[in-house]
């Protein structure tokens, strides 16, 4: 098997949770959708890793899951308090900002 | 020393303006001992001229620079020579008479101070205008004078026919110093300067065309001041001033300055036929209008005012014959100011005699009551009709002659007209003379019906008639002093240069057809107003008595032709202007909104929209990575 | 197999186990987008995660594979859990589209993107396969270490100051300053005399006993469910199930059994409707 395919398999990944992030409307969901393309990202950079004899693709990838979890923290904290403020967790019932 | 002439006044306005009611007592001895003083300085300056050879009497005073830029240097000079000296002569002495008649007549006005003020205001920038060294520092005084004159016919400004009067006065000459300041900027364009001495020396080398240009300019701005056809219609109105602002400002002097500007500007016109040639027309047209005008006007002031205007005329014609009329326009001014300003003065004393009466037809028979002023009058009317002898015969034969010596069609047309108005002349000023002086006593009557006790006319003060005494005695010896032996003509030649014209027929035959026109006047208005008792009330008249009380109909052409299409003008500029300025302004700008209203809708405030639009932008940058890739 | 195709392939097993977990990866991660429920989309997304985790394993990456499950499957996914176990179900997890014309350009976006990405891949020329196995050869944690903290030192330094920047940042994000002192329980009564209503204790949930649950409103003697019964948070939601005209019914049954019995005449036999419908 051509390991190219596992680059194929993030490309899928990452598009399913690009459009997951157009489409729902749950800020949890949201974010998880954008956990899912992280993950994505994280595979590819494994498989460069392993196609290019070295191991920095691994390093970022590292990088990107400290650099998630922050998100992660952050971003659930948003949610939180924009529930406690608003009764919800739509991302669309947050849309002020326009005229 | 000619910067005092002009100081002098200046201080007497700025004293009596600034000072306040604390000089009400002494005001009018202020203003005129200030007024009396710059005439006793222009007659020191006139006696050292005299003492000098023809050729170095002209006097530059160059007192400091103005505006000094660049290629643009404008100084306040002073330029002393025979013609300048002669109307700072006319000029202060009149004015100094006036000032000394204004005590009488102001008396009882309790804003005297202020009137004296703004006389000596007027004498400031009279004398500034005729001094001015260059086309600049005379607009300055034209200006000056412009709103001296304003100050004075609105001088009693409770009475809303005078307010009216003044701004109608400011409006029309608003107009003529349009054409003066045009004429400065077409001089500093030709010439690169507006002195006298450059422009006037550099006229040889310009083209025709501009310089007809600047004449043009130049007459308008005459026009306006000089209250010639087409700017004539504030002369009448401005007669709801006092009546020493009348014999003053818009009989003696300021009326005059036009004939001035045209006469300093001679070089220009000499060598813009065109341009003279429209001068001559307006002023023979002038001539013939105020002659005409005057006829039907039964207030005295006004039918003095309308003299004034056919008096005028008479000095653009000669002014517009070139050297042939110079002198003489300038000689018919001097010797008009004397009659005139006589003949104002005695108007203003049969009123103070009648209680502010105007009406001629409400005179009569007051040659009994008011001596003084009756001599006096009737020494000017003399003097204006052209009496022989007297100094109106001197000047206005001159200018007839001058009149037909152009020669040609153009001299026999102007000649006649000259003379038909010479005779229209004698007609209307018999007229006043009649009704005023002689024939029944109609106040009398007028008194009873309103069932008054007849206040009988008295005759003025002294402070009053001795100054009319003094213009009588100018009226009556002033032409034959300036005549016998040419000598204004040889005072002023080297200035305004001269050129002996060679009439037609000869000087005998046109003095002659002069007096008979005169004659002619006199048995008409005798005929008509000495032998028939004047009715109290006018008549309905013929058309053309009907339309000369209309002035012509001149505000009414104004208002036809100015005014009714000023109007339609803006408003049909309003029109393009909401329909084609503003709408494709507002159309720009609506349709912009309406753009932006529609882009706005994508600021729909979903944050998922937003995404959207990044993940597309996102795809599109993969896209032109991998076609540039492919490139 | 010559070197040549070695450099480009793996193993069979390798590819068998990829087939099968990369259908589950991308069912997965298909589930975590379209379930309603966020609580499954969570366990379904946990579920691609640890599939990703055996394939880093089997990409040579165990350290990020072990990571992978310990880290993200079993920390950041629970944290998942709990925030959607505070905010709760809402009406957020409707699959229904409130934004014109969005989700026709999301998949119209997400397709072409996808397709973009293959092209891309598939023009790109890999040609040199190393293998990680030379990278790996001291061990991968041993491989990872030195460069972390020898060409890597300074971006590992800042992840440590990210986490605590994003440590502090959900403190104060979370954090409710109280603005006045808490209510005691006497001040609370005294309010609730004062303001003459709901003297005693709210009412209690279940019907007749025969229902305890929270979410089940008490009936009133007429029959209509009473809001007060039920917690204020259940109410919010709309989880109310409302079993009176079961109830109802189970109790017309039992009379009219009783009645049977007892040889009564029955007087209507009609089926017991709440009200409200029975008005309709």
């Amino acid at each position: 098997m051509n390991p190219v395919n596992y680059l194929y398999l993030a490309a899928l990944l990452f598009t399913i949770g690009a459009t997951g992030v157009l489409i729902r409307r749950n800020a949890i969901v949201l974010f998880m959708c954008i956990e899912l393309m992280l993950n994505a990202c994280n595979l590819a950079l494994v498989a460069f890793s392993r196609m290019h004899g070295n191991l920095d693709g691994q390093i970022v990838a590292f990088f990107t899951m400290v650099v998630a979890a922050a998100e992660v923290v952050v971003g659930l904290a948003i949610i939180v308090s924009l529930f406690r403020s608003r009764h919800s967790a739509s991302v669309d019932d947050a849309s002020l900002m326009k005229l | 020393m000619i910067a005092l002439l002009i100081a002098a006044p200046l201080l007497g306005a700025a004293v009596l303006l600034v000072g306040g009611r604390r000089l009400d007592a002494v005001g009018h001895w202020i203003g005129t001992l200030l007024a009396s003083a710059s005439f006793v300085i222009g007659l020191v300056l006139f006696a050292d001229l005299l003492g000098r050879e023809a050729e170095q009497r002209t006097v530059v005073q160059h007192l400091f620079s103005w505006i000094p830029v660049a290629g643009f240097q404008a100084d306040v000079a002073f330029r002393l020579d025979q013609l300048s000296m002669t109307f700072v002569l006319l000029i202060t002495g009149v004015g100094s008479l006036i000032h000394v008649y204004s005590i009488g007549y102001m008396e009882h006005d309790e804003r005297r101070r202020r009137f004296f003020g703004y006389l000596n205001l007027f004498l400031a920038a009279m004398l500034l205008l005729v001094l001015a060294d260059n086309y600049l520092l005379l607009y300055f005084g034209w200006e000056g004078v412009g709103l001296a004159s304003y100050l004075l016919i609105g001088f009693w400004q409770h009475k809303p026919s005078a307010a009216t009067a003044a701004k109608k006065a400011f409006l029309v000459n608003r107009v003529g110093d349009m054409g003066l300041s045009i004429a400065i900027m077409l001089m500093f364009l030709t010439f690169g300067s507006f002195a006298f001495e450059p422009v006037l020396s550099q006229v040889g080398d310009t083209s025709e065309g501009r310089l007809t240009a600047i004449g043009l300019m130049l007459l308008l701005a005459a026009c306006g001041k000089s209250a010639q056809v087409p700017l004539q219609s504030w002369l009448g109105d401005a007669m709801e001033g006092p009546t020493p602002v009348s014999a003053l400002i818009h009989a003696a002097t300021m009326v005059t300055a036009g004939v001035y500007l045209i006469v300093r500007s001679g070089a220009i016109f000499n060598a813009a036929p065109d341009a003279q040639l429209a001068v001559t027309v307006v002023g023979a047209v002038t001539l013939l209008f105020g002659a005409v005008v005057g006829c039907a006007k039964d207030d005295i002031k006004k039918a003095l005012a309308a003299s004034t205007m056919s008096q005028i005329g008479y000095m653009m014609l000669a002014a517009g014959l070139g050297p042939l009329g110079y002198v003489f326009a300038i000689m018919h001014l001097v010797t008009h100011g004397f009659f005139k300003a006589g003949l104002f003065l005695g108007a203003g004393s049969v009123m103070h005699g009648m209680n502010d009466e105007v009406d001629m037809r409400k005179y009569g028979g007051l040659r009994r009551y008011m001596p003084v002023t009756f001599v006096t009058f009737g020494l000017g009317y003399l003097a204006i009709i052209g009496f022989p002898g007297l100094s109106g015969f001197f000047s206005k034969d001159k200018i007839i002659e001058a009149a037909f010596a152009k020669g040609g069609t153009e001299g026999w047309i102007l000649g006649g007209v000259a003379l038909l108005g010479a005779a229209v002349t004698a007609f209307y000023m018999t007229r006043v003379m009649l009704m005023t002086f002689f024939g029944e006593e109609r106040w009398r009557d007028r008194a009873e019906a309103s069932g008054q006790a007849a206040a009988t006319p008295h005759e003025s003060p002294g402070v009053m008639t001795i100054p009319m005494i003094v213009l009588a005695v100018g009226s009556v010896f002033g032409g034959a002093f300036f005549s016998i032996g040419d000598r204004f003509l040889h005072w002023l030649e080297p200035v305004t240069g001269h050129s002996e014209g060679h009439p037609p027929v000869g000087a005998w035959a046109v003095t002659a057809a002069t007096v008979v026109c005169l004659l002619i006047g006199v048995a008409v208005a005798w005929a008509q107003y000495g032998r028939r008792p004047v009715p109290a009330v006018a008549p309905r008249g013929s058309l053309l008595t009907r339309a000369a009380r209309r002035d012509l109909f001149q505000d009414d052409f104004n208002h036809v032709v100015l005014v009714r299409g000023g109007e339609h003008l803006t408003r049909s500029l309003v029109y393009v202007d909401h329909t084609l300025v503003d709408g494709v302004v507002n159309g720009a700008a609506a349709s912009v909104g309406g753009l932006s209203g529609r882009m706005r809708r994508l600021q729909n405030g979903f944050a998922r929209s937003y995404a959207v639009s990044m993940f597309g932008g996102a795809a599109l940058l993969v896209a032109a990575t991998l076609l540039m890739r492919a490139v | 197999m010559t070197a040549q195709l070695a450099a480009y392939s793996t193993s069979t097993g390798e590819a068998v186990q990829f087939w099968i977990l990369g259908t589950l990866a991308v069912l997965g991660a298909l589930c975590t987008v379209f379930l309603k429920k966020a609580v499954h989309s969570a366990l379904c997304l946990a579920g691609t995660m640890i599939v990703l985790a055996v394939f880093y394993l089997a990409n040579g990456a165990y350290f990020l594979g072990i990571v992978q499950i310990v880290v993200y499957t079993g920390a950041i996914m629970m944290l998942f859990l709990f925030v959607v176990m505070l905010v709760g179900v809402t009406a957020a997890d409707s699959l229904k589209e409130t934004i014109k014309g969005q989700r026709w350009l999301a998949l119209l976006c997400g397709l072409g993107f996808g397709i973009l990405l293959f092209a891309g891949i598939g023009h790109a020329s890999l040609k040199d396969f190393e293998g990680i196995g030379r990278a790996n050869a001291n061990g991968n944690v041993e491989g990872l270490a030195s460069l972390i903290f020898t060409r890597y030192v300074f971006a590992f330094e800042l992840t440590g100051v990210l986490l605590i920047t994003a440590a502090v940042g959900a403190m104060v994000l979370t954090h409710r300053q109280r603005i006045g002192r808490a209510r005691t329980q006497r001040e609370l009564a005294e309010q609730r005399v004062r303001e003459g209503k709901h003297l005693p204790p709210l009412p209690a949930p279940g019907v007749y006993a025969r229902h305890n649950a929270v979410d089940i409103a008490g009936l009133l003697p007429d029959g209509t469910p009473s809001e007060l019964t039920v917690n204020k948070t259940l109410r919010e939601r709309g989880q109310i199930r409302d079993v009176s005209a079961e109830a109802l019914n189970d109790l017309r049954a039992l009379e009219q059994r009783a009645e049977e019995r007892l040889e009564r005449t029955a007087i209507e036999a009609a089926t017991f409707k709440r009200p409200e419908e029975a008005s309709k």
